[in-house]
């Protein structure tokens, strides 16, 4: 005789929303951060040394280049944008693989967690880690050199929000390679984004690139970002057509982002994987 | 016949050209305690992965509270919980954060309230405010049922609950596990390698070996089948059947 299965529990009491579960995970990683200081430095430790180091660059290139007098900070803004990119792709893949590391993602999808859920927590960590990061190199950025990333204005917002999107949806398909071919693969969380380093133009305009790479460089949405954002540095213009170019090519690399962690994750199910994972 | 809670129809899983649970049909009803009995790689661990969803089946179905698992899996995990050796709690956490994040995850009402609740009956409320990775075998133990218990399942599915306890403690689990089933008429699944145990807790018994069903009745009826004094005569017997396999190739599954 089966019972009814209703959104309402046995004892009467409405199932658990989504938003809760979602809020579990993240309390899950806060409680971590919390209890682990040398987590917070690390945060902010990379960020922040970038940007001392590409200040001093800025400082140096100031007296020798005429172009870069146009527009100080863009180097800078390069440094603390980049890093937004950077630590949202690793936030989001770090917490996935703490859950392996501790071998806990047994316990978590034997619960009603579903697996857009922890993607939602881990969008959510992921922001708050970056802003944790970015949050430090902006301050220093300010007080070593009179620079403040908030002189983009309103821009700072939609660059902020790209480039955010695009490291989930690359963290996505790190975690979800991570969950396939085990934690041998986890070096690919470090490395992976860097190879878009080159080809988002984040110091250099687009088109000092060669044809050929310019046409791949376009696929990228950090490459509009950061072509938006030297022109509202240099020119003081908002480039809106960059802008959305970015917000598309973001659509697709969030979908595509979704559907690979989710088909690797059907594939985990499939070989038997989500308990047996770990160190 | 009682509510069947658990109902496994020809379930199959392979792992490539291995075979871990071989057509295997059974089903608990409610109220049971059933333990699943076997060597290492009779299929018994991926037997409760398949129950939970962890893993899906090759082939076959099963139902859980009446319902396919595969279409309502979420709701019912709900109603469900597990515990085991192979899956840990977060070690950095304390016991009453990992215990805050679950029953969070269950959709318990009454944090709080449950943890104080558990915290009594398993007794842990002395080390809540610990790291879980710095607790010895036996309070880790506790704090897994804790987790298993933190939405109080009408299934629970336990893998080796006393592995490597000390007899004191494995009894405390016994006696708590007792106390649980005649409290809430839950339905309990167990693995496990300790006959007594299996004895003392279990109404039904599953002998499994590569995967496949090869005995299923009381402890009571599998000693008289068998013509044996206790279980592990019978798990002898049966491991040295013909065709039973080596542990070697147990391992290898």
């Amino acid at each position: 005789m089966s019972r009814p299965i209703s959104r309402v529990a046995q004892d009467g009491r409405p199932e658990a929303w989504p938003p809760r579960r979602i809020g579990a995970i993240v309390l899950r990683h806060l409680y971590l951060l919390r209890g682990s200081w040398p987590r917070i430095l690390e945060l902010t430790y990379w960020p922040t040394v970038q940007m001392i180091l590409w200040g001093l660059v800025t400082m140096y290139l100031l007296t020798n280049s005429a172009w870069l007098v146009q527009a100080s900070g863009v180097l800078l803004a390069g440094v603390i944008l980049w890093d937004v990119l950077f630590r949202s792709q690793l936030g989001l893949s770090l917490v996935f693989m703490e859950e392996m590391w501790s071998r806990n993602l047994g316990h978590l999808f034997a619960s009603p967690l579903r697996p857009w859920e922890l993607i939602c927590a881990l969008m959510v960590i992921s922001l708050i880690r970056t802003l944790i990061g970015a949050f430090g190199a902006t301050v220093f950025a300010i007080l070593l050199y009179h620079f403040s990333i908030f002189e983009l204005g309103l821009p700072l917002i939609a660059f902020f929000i790209n480039l955010i999107v695009m490291g989930w949806s690359i963290g996505l398909v790190v975690s979800g390679i991570i969950l396939r071919f085990g934690l041998g693969a986890e070096s690919l969380a470090w490395f992976l984004i860097f190879a878009f380093a080159p080809l988002s133009c984040i110091y250099y305009p687009l088109d000092i690139l060669p044809d050929w790479l310019e046409y791949i460089a376009v696929l990228l949405p950090s490459t509009h970002v950061f072509e938006g954002m030297r022109s509202v540095l240099m020119d003081d213009i908002f480039r809106t057509d960059l802008l959305i170019r970015a917000m598309l090519l973001n659509v697709v690399y969030l979908t595509v982002g979704i559907a690979v962690f989710l088909g690797l994750f059907r594939v985990a199910r499939h070989r038997g994987l989500l308990h047996q994972v770990g160190e | 016949m009682g509510e069947r809670v658990v109902e496994a129809e020809q379930l199959t899983k392979r792992f490539g050209p291995i075979v871990a649970v071989d057509s295997l049909s059974f089903t608990i009803e409610a109220g049971h305690t059933v333990a699943l009995l076997g060597g290492n790689g009779a299929g018994k661990t991926t037997t409760m992965a398949l129950l939970l969803g962890l893993v899906l089946p090759t082939s076959g179905a099963i139902r859980v509270f009446g319902h396919a698992l595969d279409r309502h899996r979420y709701r019912l995990l709900a109603r469900m919980n597990f515990s085991s050796p192979y899956v840990d709690l977060p070690h950095r956490l304390t016991v009453a954060e990992n215990l805050t994040v679950y029953a969070r995850l269950y959709g318990v009402a009454d944090v709080k309230r449950r943890i104080r609740i558990l915290s009594d009956e398993l007794d842990i409320a002395a080390f809540l405010k610990r790291p879980t990775g710095k607790l010895s075998a036996g309070q880790r133990t506790r704090v897994a049922l804790a987790k298993a218990m933190i939405n109080e399942p009408e299934l629970l599915l336990l893998d080796e609950p006393t592995a490597s306890l000390d007899p004191e403690t494995a009894d405390w689990v016994r006696r708590y596990l007792e106390s649980y089933r005649a409290r809430t008429g839950a339905t309990i699944l167990l693995a496990s390698h300790n006959m007594t145990e299996v004895e003392r807790l279990c109404d039904d018994v599953i002998m499994l070996r590569a995967g496949r069903m090869v005995a299923r009745g009381s402890p009571d009826d599998l000693l008289r089948r068998y013509g044996r004094a206790t279980l592990e005569e019978v798990f002898l017997d049966i491991a040295r059947e013909p065709g039973a396999g080596t542990p070697d190739r147990a391992a290898a599954q």
